[in-house]
């Protein structure tokens, strides 16, 4: 068997982690090959920098043991590597055929060979089973549709080395099994394929080798035959669950929210949960799942369009993000760079925003407020930055996250909505940001924390609900709060056993 | 609870060595402090090269032919600042002008028709506050629209010819034509203004919340600020502005031509872009959009005086205005 990529050493620093530390692999031809790990662990770093959209600090890359250094993603396509992208990147404007074959449309005297090109990608989609046409645009696909376009789009490129980053999160179980039938294809013709996943189902199906990094270190290597479920676990995770997590707290059964059939659109259906004072609540779905869309109806973000929300045993009106938060419930978002930071501006403005009307006099703002203030929080979160006017986005992701958690926690709330709270941020700030939701939650605030991450699910909620399909089809508790439990109800396979039974 | 905390920091933070930043670099991180020295060392070059450039009457004459640049440039910081422009400015200071002189000549006094022209102002950026915050039309699109309907207004209003206002208060043609201590009133109008709103743009909270919402409207959005509202008033501004600046060209030339203000638009956002501004948002001071203002006139002084045609002017502020674009892209590479 003979390798056809292979990389040597890589290292790659960002501030304030170390995403990859000398990691070596090698890419055998005819061979699916399994990345593993943790989010964070470094898979995602390690692609980026395979398809030249990072850079390593050290280490190298050969192709058939020639160095190669790409700076590129069109570099990358000339060097044969093809890769299918967790985040589509499809052009929402175009047909299905000119996104299938982009980079490499098919031409006659420099004009568009539509013939060729409509046959090319038939060729390509006729190994799924789809029921939409070559010239539907690629907006008007579904989102498991636009994930198969990827998948030919990336097949469409004559690569020695395909790379599928979580290509199923959105495909049904019937196009899982095409695509590996595709997978075997290609393994048979002498390619080397790369395959991300989370799914131990699928990566035991489908691969002949795995690997497992942690905290960007290579822990494991070795035939998928020699593995079982247990060792990769306890490989990714590296450390016992008591170890890294704070303790579980003790919630009274004073109902702090109380929310009852709260609807909006096909993400969010009939919604009902109570949160305790001092409670925190773990709300875990799949994506897609609606966990988001929940709690953005829930705080006025999104429009909803029924349902009943209780504060402090009293009905309250939630209509815009202003109501939620006068209430004293703050939403944080999942996208901290698009949608929470203000990255331009100091951590000083970025706390400021919250406290509008506390900090000025007269409608000027009193610089010496502001300070005080943000001090505080940069105090308080252990942030680490030379002042209060260093510019937010040059702090290391996980100081970004402290100060977009601190600009809250400094405006006395009386519930935080976390949604992916620790995404993106090394292990160190994350323990940090679990023991401070967990105090929060101990000084009787109550905290909802929505994460796709299950050990964090499961090693700080009191009690979690799980989203399927925009219904909650359980609520857990105590022991069964564990992953196996909450896997089964997120992706619906327990459904109509469990729905309705957590909810009263 | 802090012990806690930095018992679980165990995590292997590395901490990024500090940049090492020439003194060169630091210094044109003070946009406003680069163009004052670009400025000064123009300035000197023209009074070597012409004697009558230092000289009091001739400051003077270049700060005149930038006080309406200048007011408009303030309100399109603003837009700029927001992530958002505004290309109707023009178009207003026309329609003011044309207004206030029409109800002029039909008798009207002069303050009041000065007043009613300022409301209409108003209301026409009221209109495209409204479009752009709540119905949210794209900025580019809405004010070039609005550029169109406005323009037309003024048009129909003195049926394309210029009107000669004659008659009006000497206390309004003092805004135009008097002086104050020896300089022009319109120059400490303009002084005013930008002082007026360098200040609340540094200290309002309403001006900080155009700064959040120019960095990151999503994040504005969720923080509670009420974003179309305060676009709303972002355009209102505008228009006040370039309203006020019709009115006083109105006064200054006791004259109103429906093409006054024809390419303020670009002129103002072109001072405010070198000033610092940036087309994205969430940067940009009103002193930067002053002296970007007197760099273009200042350039503009020196074609004069140096006998070159006036006709080379758009071209050579052109040039000045993607020098300066280049010239910041560059030191935004050197930062990253």
């Amino acid at each position: 068997m003979s390798t056809l990529l292979r990389i040597r050493g890589i290292t790659k620093a960002f501030p304030g982690t170390l995403a990859l530390n000398d990691v070596s692999l090698e890419f055998n031809a005819g061979e699916v090959h399994a990345l593993m790990g943790e989010n964070g662990a470094g898979k995602s770093t390690l692609l980026n920098i395979l398809t030249g959209s990072l850079r390593s600090d050290q280490g190298e890359i050969l192709i058939n043991d020639r160095l190669v250094s790409f700076r590129s993603s069109l570099e990358v396509r000339k060097g044969g590597i093809s890769i299918v992208h967790q985040e589509l990147g499809l052009f929402p404007e175009l047909s299905v055929a000119e996104n299938i074959l982009v980079g490499q449309t098919p031409s006659r005297f420099g004009l568009l060979d539509r013939k060729r090109m409509l046959h090319i990608a038939q060729e390509l989609l006729s190994q799924f089973q789809v029921e939409f046409g070559l010239n539907t645009l690629v907006r008007d696909l579904s989102v498991s549709q636009q994930q198969i376009v990827e998948i030919a789009k990336a097949l469409a490129l004559d690569a020695h080395t395909y790379i599928f980053d979580e290509p199923t999160s959105t495909l049904s179980g019937d196009d899982v099994e095409r695509l590996f039938q595709v997978i075997r294809g290609l393994r048979k013709k002498q390619k080397a394929i790369i395959y991300v996943s989370h799914k131990f189902s699928e990566i035991f199906q489908i691969s002949d080798r795995i690997s497992i990094l942690r905290d960007g270190q290579l822990v494991g290597t070795g035939l998928a035959s020699e593995m079982d479920t247990e060792g990769i676990i306890k490989a990714m995770v590296g450390r016992t669950l008591d170890r890294i997590y704070p303790e579980k707290g003790k919630p009274g059964d004073e109902v702090l929210l109380e929310v009852s059939h709260l609807s909006a659109g096909t993400k969010c259906m009939d919604i009902s949960f109570k949160l305790f004072r001092g409670e925190i609540l773990g709300i875990f779905g799949l994506v897609g799942s609606g966990r988001t869309e929940i709690v953005r109806a829930l705080t006025g973000v999104d429009r909803k369009q029924s349902g009943q929300i209780r504060l402090d045993d009293k009905e309250v009106n939630i209509r815009t993000v202003r109501d939620s938060i006068d209430l004293g419930m703050y939403y944080l978002t999942e996208d901290r760079k698009k949608q929470g930071l203000f990255l331009k501006l100091a951590i000083g403005d970025n706390v400021a925003v919250t406290h509008l009307g506390n900090i000025a006099s007269l409608g000027m703002i009193r610089k010496q407020k502001v300070e005080e203030v943000s001090t505080g929080v940069l105090r308080d979160l252990r942030v680490k930055a030379s002042s209060v006017s260093q510019q937010v986005g040059s702090l290391s992701g996980g100081n970004q996250q402290k100060v977009m958690v601190g600009k809250w926690l400094s405006k006395a709330p009386k519930i935080v909505i976390l949604d992916e709270p620790t995404r993106g941020i090394d292990v160190g700030a994350k323990a940090e940001i679990h023991q401070l939701l967990r105090r929060l939650a101990n000084e009787g605030i109550g905290v909802i924390m929505i994460s796709s991450e299950l050990p964090e699910i499961v090693g700080l909620s009191d009690r979690v609900m799980v989203v399927h399909k925009g219904h909650f089809t359980g609520e857990l508790t105590g022991p069964d709060v564990n992953d196996e439990t909450i896997m089964t109800l997120a992706s619906g396979l327990d459904a109509h056993a469990e729905r309705g039974v957590g909810i009263e | 609870m802090n012990e806690q905390i930095s018992k679980a920091s165990v995590g292997q933070a590395v901490e990024p060595a500090p940049r090492k930043k020439s003194a060169f670099a630091r210094l044109t991180q003070v946009r406003e402090l680069t163009i004052a020295l670009v400025i000064i060392l123009l300035m000197v070059i023209l009074s070597l090269v012409s004697p009558t450039f230092l000289t009091a009457d001739n400051l003077i004459t270049t700060f005149l032919g930038i006080v309406m640049m200048g007011i408009i440039s303030v309100g399109m910081t603003i837009a700029l600042v927001s992530g958002g422009f505004d290309l109707s400015v023009g178009s207003v200071m026309s329609m003011s002008g044309v207004l206030a002189g029409m109800l002029a000549l039909n008798g009207m006094n002069i303050w009041l028709a000065a007043l009613i022209a300022m409301i209409a102002s108003l209301l026409s950026g009221a209109l495209t506050g409204w479009f752009i915050g709540k119905v949210k039309i794209n900025p580019f699109i809405m004010t070039l629209g609005m550029q169109g309907v406005i323009q037309g207004v003024a048009y129909v209003i003195t049926q394309g010819a210029p009107l000669s206002v004659t008659g009006m208060a000497p206390s309004f043609l003092f805004l135009g034509q008097g002086t104050l201590f020896g300089i022009p009133t319109l120059i400490w109008i303009m002084l005013v203004i930008v002082l007026i709103g360098d200040y609340l743009m540094r200290h309002a909270v309403a001006a900080r919340k155009v700064y959040y919402i120019g960095s990151n409207e999503n994040a504005a959005f969720l923080s509670g600020i009420a974003v179309s509202q305060v676009k709303t008033w972002i355009y209102i501004m505008t228009a006040l502005l370039a309203g006020l600046a019709g009115v006083l060209t109105l006064s200054r030339f006791s004259v109103a031509a429906p093409t006054a203000g024809v390419g303020m638009e670009l002129q103002a956002i072109a001072a405010c872009i070198i000033g610092g501004a940036s087309l994205t948002g969430g940067e940009g001071t009103v002193l930067g959009a002053l002296l970007g203002s007197i760099l273009v006139g200042t350039v503009n002084d020196a074609l004069v005086l140096l006998n070159v045609s006036v006709y080379w002017q758009s071209l050579v502020t052109g040039l000045v205005l993607i020098g300066a674009v280049t010239f910041d892209v560059l030191t935004h590479w050197q930062k990253a």
